[in-house]
């Protein structure tokens, strides 16, 4: 092979790189603008709106104070708690959809949000503080997680099938055990732990831990994505392809358990994000992990960041659970796309 | 030299005898055949010599290593395998199911090269698919799923191939150029393993065979010498005919009520 040729051959093969990547990229770009419109929506809209003049003034320091306390301390921590939330339960269900192969897999059919819903209301219900809530919230859907998947892998292996169905009938479990709970809980608690059970981003005060683990599990999970690529073919036929199965199965499902785990302690149990995001993002971005995950990040985050938008303002001075608006939103747009599908 | 062998090979049957230990050598440029009835651990053996099931006893070497030694990663360059049964759980268009066998060549970061794209195009050329490209693996024939399964493992360059039943759904023409595909690859200095149904099929491109019983036992040689009625009666339980048609010995069962009854066969003869 002549220099010339070699030349030829590595700038080929970097304009391709760059088409690849330019392929990942530029959706990625115009989700980000996207996600940061939504989130400047959800801390303009309310009770005083903020305009946009306002509101770049607010960014660079300047201001009416009352804008400032608005923005600043009462909607951007709610804002960017929904994001964080609403990106997690997002990438949560694209992942667990990969590896049970089964795009009906979420966090929230699995039970995983089920056993935090549990963990929370029984911490309420003993009348402990808000930290244990959390704690109690994370420890229940760990404890889900455990159970399905040690339930599941019985004493042969995984199926996909036997993995869902496990996981639908813990989820069903955990649904009687709420009412329980519910029905023997005191009638001034009542309020508070159904709003904790259709999801309620009102009490979310500190977005940076649930931001910090999905920037972080973003970066962590993305160097496998291709790895889930090829998981999605199957695990014997990624075995033979050079991936280390067991390992990434692994990783993946506690992966997403610790983001179910993170975001059902900030915000209650909210369905539909993610099972519909990444749905969503397959019919028009194909079903390649590398773009898929983070995409569902950014667009499950602003998806959330807007429906808590509308739940705060569509009655105000009341205030809706957002679970309510993303159940709302997600089961017709669920059910067009199933029809259309076929 | 020996690309893939096996040294004192038991395959982990669940309640099955050991049988006869396996010590196979498949060297660069053999064609390698395995007959034997549905149940026999064709697909099993298939799996054990891939490193994806552990053996009984024994163990598989790869080019002279003990395969297990290997990383998954090492492994998938030297050796690719066609699986009889697939998923396509979410939808995937041709080249992108193709490109797959690219990725034992590719870090973690790396995204697909246009070196990568060409190997997978030629190999998308190689198994008349060129035109489907871009179509949905979903929505392709049988025939048309299992060239892309076989395409896919020319674009893993593998330098010995474990394919089961590659001709599974073909029409006959694509039969006979999978088979001439993978005689090509044997003439380029890679060893070729195949499961097979067809005796034809493998009395006309196979140099090797090996015959397996559902007890366990086996033998193995040159095709010449496994290729006779009596042997293969008793494999399949099925009185045969032999022919001789266009230079190639043809098999078809023989008339009446089979009554043949598959007998233990001691040793292998090598």
């Amino acid at each position: 092979m002549g220099a010339a040729e070699q030349n030829m051959s590595s700038a080929r093969s970097a304009a391709a790189g760059r088409v690849g990547l330019r392929r990942i990229v530029l959706p990625l770009a115009l989700l980000a603008v996207f996600a940061a419109l939504s989130v400047c929506v959800a801390v303009a809209v309310g009770s005083v709106p903020v305009g946009p003049a306002e509101l770049w003034a607010v960014f660079t320091g300047d201001g009416a104070p009352l804008h400032r306390t608005l923005v600043i301390e009462l909607r951007a921590p709610r804002a960017l708690s929904a994001f964080a939330v609403g990106g997690l339960l997002a990438a949560a269900g694209a992942l667990m959809q990969v590896l049970l192969r089964n795009p009906l897999a979420d966090p929230y059919v699995l039970g995983v949000s089920g056993g935090a819903a549990v963990g929370a209301l029984g911490a309420m219900l003993a009348g402990l503080g808000a930290a244990v809530v959390s704690g109690s919230a994370f420890a229940g859907a760990l404890l889900s997680t455990l159970l399905v998947f040690g339930l599941a892998h019985g004493t042969g292996s995984w199926t996909p099938t036997r993995l869902l169905l496990t996981g639908v009938v813990v989820a069903s479990g955990w649904g009687a055990l709420i009412t329980f709970l519910l029905a023997v809980g005191p009638t001034d608690q009542l309020p508070g732990m159904l709003y904790w059970l259709m999801g309620d981003l009102a009490y979310a005060r500190t977005p940076w831990m649930a931001l910090a683990m999905l920037a972080g599990i973003c970066l962590l999970i993305l160097p496998m994505a291709r790895s889930l690529n090829v998981l999605a073919r199957g695990p014997l036929q990624a075995a033979a392809l050079g991936v280390p199965v067991r390992v990434v199965e692994w990783s993946v499902y506690v992966v997403a358990s610790l983001m179910t785990a993170v975001a059902v302690t900030t915000a209650g149990s909210i369905g539909f994000v993610g099972l519909v995001v990444p749905h969503m993002l397959r019919l028009v971005l194909g079903n390649d992990q590398r773009l898929i995950l983070p995409a569902a990040a950014l667009a499950g985050g602003a998806l959330l960041a807007l429906a808590d938008t509308l739940a705060r303002t569509l009655i105000a001075p009341e205030q809706l659970p957002v679970g309510v608006i993303t159940a709302l939103l997600g089961v017709p747009t669920f059910l067009f796309l199933l029809y259309r599908s076929r | 030299m020996t690309v893939l062998g096996t040294q004192g090979l038991v395959m982990d049957i669940p309640e099955r005898p050991d049988g006869v230990p396996l010590d196979l050598e498949v060297r660069p440029g053999q064609i390698w055949g395995v007959l034997g009835p549905n149940g026999a651990g064709k697909t099993t053996l298939l799996q054990t010599l891939a490193g994806l099931r552990r053996p009984r006893r024994g163990r598989v070497l790869l080019d002279g290593w003990a395969l297990a030694a290997y990383r998954r990663k090492a492994v998938a360059r030297h050796l690719a395998v066609v699986f009889q049964e697939r998923q396509d759980g979410f939808p995937a268009t041709v080249l992108e199911t193709v490109l797959v066998g690219r990725h034992p060549y590719l870090a973690p970061w790396d995204m697909e090269s246009a070196e990568d794209i060409a190997i997978a195009r030629d190999a998308l050329a190689r198994m008349d698919l060129a035109a489907l490209e871009a179509r949905l693996v979903s929505t392709l024939s049988g025939g048309e799923r299992q060239r892309v399964a076989i395409a896919t493992a020319i674009a893993q360059t593998p330098s010995v191939w474990l394919a089961d039943e590659p001709t599974n759904h073909l029409d006959l023409r694509h039969q006979v150029a999978v088979m001439e595909l993978l005689r090509a690859e044997a003439r380029a200095g890679r060893g070729v393993f195949l499961c097979l149904h067809d005796i034809n099929l493998a009395a006309r491109w196979c140099d090797h065979l090996l015959l397996l019983y559902p007890d366990g036992e086996a033998c193995w040689g040159a095709a010449d010498r496994m290729l006779v009625p009596e042997a293969l009666e008793r494999l399949y339980g099925q009185p045969l005919a032999r022919a001789e048609v266009d230079g190639a010995q043809v098999f078809v069962p023989a008339g009446g009520a089979t009554s043949a009854r598959p007998q233990t066969r001691q040793g292998g003869t090598q």
